[in-house]
């Protein structure tokens, strides 16, 4: 981790990033540039991650949703393109209904956002030779305590002397398992879903504009 | 403002995609661009999470959510990926059956 100006440095270059790409999502008339605009969102969410200190998850933000979930869109975009740089056209009602739903929910977001004020309640110990303030039981969340909660052993962070483990601490290896299976269904449906035929009598719709 | 930073900084880039999300579900007709907003609002909820998780972030006490924010990310993010794989076969369907891919076009059930 670098010093704080770094961090802040880092942070708003990629907030901006993130930010940037969002706005290339709306704006953008054509689907293939909206995709390179949430390719550049997700890889700025991903480098945030990063930098609050969430290594795992951040590089699994790069695996699965830079390099799994828009591979997908892109295919998605390419099957169902009949022509390159295909336009979006909006009409001025649904930008007007958009906005006028989106004022007043990023009044209250932000409102939200202003009010929290992280409270310094638990006592830090700080380290007499660094300097740096680690909380009271804090352990660090690496990837081998991730796979283990995932396998049912959670250690409570207010407890790192390991002591006894109760029903709170038994992890998730439920939804861990809930999730496998749901995973495993949803793709093999997916796969019948993509390859079922259009039942004969009902002919593809003559559409003259694609989206007018 | 600017530094250091701080949960709050992390809440507003969510607001960001969050809003932007929500305008991009509102305004497009091209069910993959619905998509693409819904995968905006996920990593909205998603960078909050991990911001009340951060320990970088909370110099001081423990996050709220240390090892449970990283772990409702990723299932949120299997979720994601699943939730993009059947959108994207339906809207192959969609595209095999009407032709298009405009949303207000599939319009059988209407009474």
């Amino acid at each position: 981790m670098t010093g704080p100006d770094g961090m802040a440095i880092l942070f708003w270059l990629f907030a901006i990033v993130t930010c940037g790409g969002a706005l290339v999502v709306v704006l953008s008339r054509h689907i293939v540039r909206a995709a390179v605009g949430l390719i550049l969102s997700l890889f700025g969410v991903a480098m945030l991650f990063l930098l609050a200190g969430a290594e795992f998850v951040g590089a699994m933000q790069l695996m699965i949703y830079v390099g799994g979930t828009v591979v997908l869109l892109a295919f998605g975009v390419m099957l169902t393109a009949r022509r390159p740089l295909l336009p979006l056209s909006t009409t001025r009602d649904q930008w007007l209904a958009a906005v006028l739903l989106a004022c007043p929910l990023t009044v209250i977001l932000v409102q939200a956002a202003l009010s929290y004020a992280p409270t310094d309640s638990v006592s830090a110990q700080v380290d007499a030779h660094s300097g740096v303030s680690t909380p009271v039981g804090m352990l660090p969340v690496t990837p081998a305590r991730l796979g283990m909660a995932l396998l049912g052993f959670s250690q409570d962070n207010h407890r790192p002397d390991g002591g006894e483990v109760s029903h709170g601490d038994s992890g998730y290896l439920l939804p861990f398992e809930l999730i496998s299976v749901h995973l495993l269904v949803v793709l093999i449906g997916a796969a019948y879903l993509a390859r079922r035929e259009v039942p004969s009598g009902m002919t593809p719709r003559d559409n003259q504009g694609q989206l007018q | 403002m600017f530094s250091p930073i701080t949960p709050a900084h992390y809440l507003f880039v969510g607001i960001v995609l969050f809003v932007t999300g929500m305008i991009c579900l509102l305004t497009k007709r091209n069910i993959i661009a619905i998509l693409i907003g819904v995968e905006l609002i996920l990593n909205a909820a998603n960078i909050n999470f991990i911001a009340f998780s951060s320990p970088v972030l909370f110099p001081k006490r423990v996050p709220p959510l240390v090892l449970d924010g990283q772990i409702f990310v990723l299932f949120v993010m299997i979720l994601a990926a699943a939730e993009a794989a059947v959108a994207l076969a339906i809207a192959l369907h969609f595209y095999s059956r009407f032709g298009t891919v405009d949303v207000d076009q599939g319009d059988e059930l209407k009474g």
